[in-house]
């Protein structure tokens, strides 16, 4: 077989980026120690992930294959890999004079990022067993470091410790699902998979295998009932590393899950439906629950994400054209919301000293109000009160689903988000009606001004842009269900 | 005398893989063992794949195991780093000392 550039290219963003990633540890290296250094190493990540997105809006959109067909370059992937880099980019972004405050500014930061963000992205193109298994190593391995990246602090060591152990034991029931997938369907390209099998002639040990996979998957997506690591990793975690967890790794990990039910086991939508629609079910309800008695608010983000997850699986579970739409959008604003939301959680300082408790909200909205009202900005979207973005993620998404037929998964959804709408509210309240004996410090570095603006902006026009992103989100959906 | 078929191979790694998983779980006592559960779920993994690579005929299973082998030492590195670092900060490594983050 002869090497063919044609093999390759449409890797071309990621193979940008791990370029980067290799020049950035010479710099790391020989750059000398200290601040500058780190600083210059995050600027030269910005600048390969902007140069990514470049290469990646550049290219054609038309589906095409690359490594023997274990990589997948289409729509689908172009939208969320865009997601998954404007995320990442506001991560970095805001993570440069945090990091220096807190005397955590290596070098190792950025480019951990950078490698993690080639397996993000190699996860949403995968399109083969090996392939998918070595994009989740590729993006889980940089993640359990950069979780235990304060090494002098207990909890920020143990957070990466849990992180780990549950990331590992989440990888082996991946694998362990993809053997038995492999060896009940003879071949690991999902292309293959997908025509060994079918609703009749279904072999029960690929269906424990899919079920490990999904398993797998889950814990990556921090699904309820896979979601115990969640809370701990984001509360011990340093909080610029927090920032980056909520935002990129569950948009790739959603769109991994996507790119494995509906092309590897589109075949059988029947027999995994059932199973996200109970993973969705319990997410929502533990993320709601679970946020209530929260003090710290990486903690209470921690159950909001999971909810989150839970909303956008009930898309998932509906199996549909029109459900897998519904996860885009879903993911689009969930994007948006992480990042606003973070931008002011990595402000929360008090001389000097990350404050994360919510209690030290208190007052906001008379020492800083324009960053109280980009909060509340953010909760009312994530309580999904319309005209915001997250309103039309939620929509969308419980639209799907009552056509799919699965209206008690769609009420339960929204009496879930009444009561999630409870804790966002409280946070709302907390801002504008207490009073604080200690302001919150008030130099504001400009990156989270910029991600805040950009966020907000996004969240209140995405009504306006609705018809673009709809337009977008369904050519991907298109590409995503088409045949290989 | 006994021959060997593809459920004796799939059975010894299903009991393998259960063996990892409950050492996670029924652990009470050092990380390392759990570190140690995990190798042995890779490992079963690997059993799985290179049985049905033999007897499906084709080469994929046993690539894919090669892929499995140098991830799991990879992994198995970071995951020591980490709990070095672990225990610089808490002096111990016992499974019930991981505790502080809870709520």
């Amino acid at each position: 077989m002869a090497f063919e550039l044609a093999d390759i290219l449409p890797a071309l963003p990621e193979i940008i980026l791990s370029a980067v990633a290799l020049v950035l540890v010479l710099v790391a290296a020989y750059g000398g120690d200290g601040a500058a250094n780190a600083r210059r190493v995050a600027h030269l990540t910005l600048a390969g992930i902007v140069l990514a997105a470049i290469a990646l809006l550049s290219m054609t959109s038309a589906q095409s294959t690359a490594f023997g067909g274990m990589f997948r370059a289409d729509a689908f992937a172009d939208y969320m890999k865009l997601l998954v880099l404007m995320g990442s980019f506001a991560a970095v972004f805001m993570s440069v004079t945090p990091l220096e405050r807190d005397d955590i500014n290596k070098p190792e930061f950025s480019l951990l990022v950078i490698l993690a963000l080639v397996g993000m992205m190699l996860m949403i193109s995968a399109n083969d067993l090996m392939s998918l298994y070595m994009a989740v190593e590729l993006q889980s391995l940089p993640l359990y470091v950069v979780a235990a990246m304060r090494t002098n602090s207990l909890r920020s060591s143990e957070a990466g410790l849990k992180y780990f152990l549950l990331g590992a034991l989440s990888s082996g029931m991946l694998l362990y699902g993809a053997s038995l997938v492999y060896g009940f369907a003879g071949t690991t390209s999902f292309a293959g998979i997908a025509a060994a099998v079918s609703e009749t002639d279904l072999p029960a040990g690929f269906i424990i295998g899919m079920v490990f996979m999904i398993t797998g998957i889950a814990f990556k997506v921090s699904a309820a009932p896979f979601h115990m690591w969640t809370p701990d990793v984001y509360e011990g975690s340093p909080s610029p590393v927090t920032a980056l967890f909520a935002i990129a790794p569950k948009v790739a990990a959603i769109a991994l899950m996507l790119r494995l039910t509906y092309g590897a086991f589109g075949s059988i939508a029947l027999e995994w439906s059932q199973v996200i629609m109970a993973l969705s079910v319990a997410s929502i309800v533990v993320g709601a629950l679970g946020a209530i008695m929260q003090k710290d608010i990486k903690r209470m983000m921690a159950y909001s994400s999971i909810a989150h997850m839970g909303y956008a699986l009930a898309g998932l579970a509906a199996g549909t054209h029109e459900g897998a739409f519904g996860v885009m959008i879903y993911m689009t604003s969930y994007v948006f919301m992480g990042a606003g939301t973070f931008a002011i959680i990595l402000l929360m300082r008090r001389d000097g000293q990350s404050a994360t408790r919510i209690a030290d909200l208190r007052g906001l909205s008379k020492t800083q109000p324009l960053f109280a009202l980009g909060l509340m900005v953010m909760m009312f979207s994530m309580a999904g009160i319309p005209p915001l973005a997250g309103f039309f993620g939620k929509w969308y998404v419980f639209l799907a689903a009552v056509n799919a037929g699965l209206v008690p998964l769609a009420v339960i959804g929204v009496v879930m988000s009444v009561v999630g709408a409870f804790y966002y509210l409280r946070i709302i309240k907390i801002m504008y009606f207490e009073d604080s004996e200690a302001p919150l410090d008030q130099d504001v570095p400009l990156a989270n001004k910029l991600v805040l603006g950009v966020s907000m902006a996004v969240i209140l026009l995405f009504f306006a842009g609705l018809n673009s992103i709809m337009d977008a989100a369904n050519t991907a959906t298109m590409a995503l269900m088409a045949p290989f | 005398m006994l021959e060997l078929s593809l459920n004796h191979y799939l059975t010894v790694s299903a009991m393998l893989f259960a063996l990892g998983i409950f050492g996670i779980f029924l652990n009470r006592k050092n990380i390392i063992t759990i570190l140690m559960s995990i190798e042995l779920m890779l490992l079963a993994v690997n059993i799985n794949m290179v049985a049905f690579s033999a007897y499906n005929g084709d080469l994929e299973g046993q690539i894919f195991s090669l892929f499995i082998l140098t991830v799991a030492a990879a992994e198995a590195a970071i995951g020591l780093a980490i709990l070095v670092v672990f225990f610089r900060n808490r002096g111990s490594i016992a499974v019930e000392d991981v505790n502080v983050l809870k709520g």
